[in-house]
């Protein structure tokens, strides 16, 4: 095992036992705080992957504006920042056996790909990958049409907000 | 190679050799020896960060015409380390109710959210810690961990006059960071690259803030609003919510916050040299040597940070809503104007001599300085006449 393999292990396994105290956490500010731990887990998966532009959209996006909003969403909301009662209903039993049938399906599928035990080659030391990215998203045989459809539903999101929020006199 | 010319690839070399010598492998070589750059990095922060104190003592005594430290050692250099042993040894309270681990992480967090900055400023063409090629985006990746912990401190204390300081200040940082993003994409556009090494390099034959007037004065607004420093300090008002979000915070927990400040502006005073002023460049006088140049940097920074305490100890506070209006209605439309109009003019004139480009840039800058301009003079003398033309309430009382 490869140290970087070894590294993987531990941030999947951060990833992955922060995720399940979202859920468990009773103090919603927990669970909030927990989610971060998560989200700049997946930053360190993009890091580690040589994705440096998407590891630090991850912590601006996800923690620097969602998260905070999260938080401030619970705070403004929640009297009680405690949430009581039972943490499973009826049907868990159902969403555990769907979860583990998924999970099996993506694992069997990969596993039938013949570049899942491949090793990646390394970038060459010239290759912009920024540069490649943002060509790729105003290029018109690339991704310019969904990239120019989102922006057009943000500013869709924004107008519409902006609207309801407006004070007629 | 020698120690002038490259300082600390020398030293890493000689460490290298010297552990593998030892019978150490050679990944854990390198490891431990990339450890050591981190805390030789961080502690030369750190005891600038102690330095810092002094200076903004000495500096606002200046401005409000007092002494400032001056019992303590020569010219009261030695009065940090009293205030530092001072934090130490006071009493470290955890308030009732508060919540133990957030409120003991918060401190670590604002602190840390400073020192990863550092971690791409490139002091010398040599001397840096990562050339990373998304450094602006960094810059504000670091930025939204600072923010966050702002709101753990606030939550956790259990004190609602810190939960309020906590929104205010959020609140300036959620929306200022939106101009200093656009305007920190300009030297971007003109350098074609977000590392910081490119954007320096990009400033060889002229600095940016000669290409980009305007955009070193937006983002100069909008780092001292990132900072918290007045005209925009909100987070702090003694008869409102007293020390805003610290306010539980003692001995040097509070110290790390204090710390983080202070560095936090040397550090934006750093950056907006790297951004506009050409970064570790004098005059070819960075040719000497690579420690030239980081003290080049370090000047250039200390420079910055003397801007920033010169508008935060002479110009008033202003009011949260005129502070959010300010950014929205204004700082924010003009910084995407500008961003628009350099990318345009930049790609127009690319091709172009110097004597046409710089000219250019700068002109196009200064026309739109003055369309601003007249446009707050038109809004202000209608806002004027409204309120001349508005009879006063106790007149209108009578009739």
């Amino acid at each position: 095992m490869t140290a970087m393999q070894i590294f993987f292990l531990i941030v999947g396994l951060v990833i992955l036992g922060s995720a399940l105290m979202v859920v468990t956490t009773r103090n919603l500010i927990h669970a909030a705080l927990w989610l971060i731990v998560t989200l700049f887990g997946v930053a360190v998966l993009f890091a580690i992957l040589d994705a440096s532009f998407l590891a630090v959209v991850q912590v601006v996006v996800y923690i620097g504006a969602i998260a905070i909003l999260f938080i401030f969403a619970v705070m403004l909301t929640h009297k009680e920042m405690r949430d009581r009662g039972p943490q499973l209903n009826n049907s868990w039993w159902l969403n555990a056996i769907i979860s583990l049938l998924t999970f099996g399906g993506l694992f069997w599928m990969l596993q039938s790909w013949n570049g899942f035990s491949k090793t990646a080659a390394d970038f060459p030391s010239s290759f912009d990958a920024v540069g490649q990215l943002g060509k790729a998203l105003i290029s018109p045989d690339a991704f310019v049409l969904p990239f120019e459809v989102a922006s057009v539903l943000l500013l869709a999101a924004l107008v519409g907000a902006v609207y309801i929020a407006f004070n007629r006199k | 190679m020698n120690f002038w010319s490259d300082p600390v690839n020398f030293i890493a070399h000689w460490l290298t050799r010297l552990f593998i010598g030892w019978g150490m492998v050679g990944w854990l070589a390198s490891l431990i020896i990339q450890l050591i750059g981190v805390v030789v990095l961080i502690s030369i922060m750190m005891v600038l960060d102690i330095f810092l104190v002094w200076v903004e003592r000495k500096v606002v005594a200046r401005f409000q015409d007092r002494l400032g430290p001056n019992r303590v050692g020569p010219f009261g250099l030695i009065q940090p380390f009293a205030d530092i042993i001072k934090l130490l040894i006071k009493e470290d309270i955890t308030p009732d109710g508060a919540d133990k681990v957030v409120y003991n992480l918060a401190p670590i967090l604002s602190l840390m959210s400073v020192l990863l900055l550092w971690a791409i400023v490139p002091l010398a063409p040599v001397i840096f810690g990562v050339d990373l090629n998304v450094g602006a985006l960094y810059i504000v990746a670091a930025g939204s961990i600072g923010t966050l912990s702002i709101i753990m401190a606030a939550w956790s204390s259990n004190n609602k006059y810190a939960l309020i300081g906590a929104f205010r200040q959020v609140a300036v940082l959620v929306s200022f960071e939106i101009p200093m993003i656009a305007t920190m994409l300009i030297p971007t556009i003109l350098a074609g690259s977000m590392g910081m090494n490119e954007i320096v390099q990009g400033q060889q034959t002229v600095w940016y803030v000669v290409l980009a007037p305007l955009a070193a004065l937006i983002f100069m607004i909008a780092a001292i609003a990132e900072l918290g420093r007045s005209p925009f300090d909100l987070n702090e008002a003694e008869s409102e919510i007293v020390a805003g979000f610290h306010i539980e915070y003692t001995g040097m927990k509070f110290g790390l916050f204090y710390a983080g400040e202070l560095l936090h502006a040397f550090t934006f005073g750093g950056f907006w040299a790297i951004l506009f002023l050409g970064g570790y460049r004098f005059f070819g006088l960075e040719n000497l040597g690579p420690l030239v140049a980081a003290v080049i940097l370090l000047a250039k920074a200390m420079f910055g940070y003397w801007v920033i305490m010169w508008i935060r100890y002479t110009v008033m506070r202003i009011r949260i809503d005129h502070m959010l209006a300010f950014n929205w209605k204004f700082l924010t439309p003009a910084a995407f104007v500008l961003l628009m109009l350099t990318a345009l003019m930049n790609t127009l004139l690319r091709g172009t001599p110097s004597g046409i480009y710089i000219p250019g840039m700068f002109l196009t800058n200064v026309l739109l300085g003055w369309i601003i301009v007249e446009i707050l003079r038109g809004y202000s003398r209608s806002e004027r006449q409204k309120t001349e033309n508005v009879a006063p309430a106790a007149a209108t009382a009578h009739h």
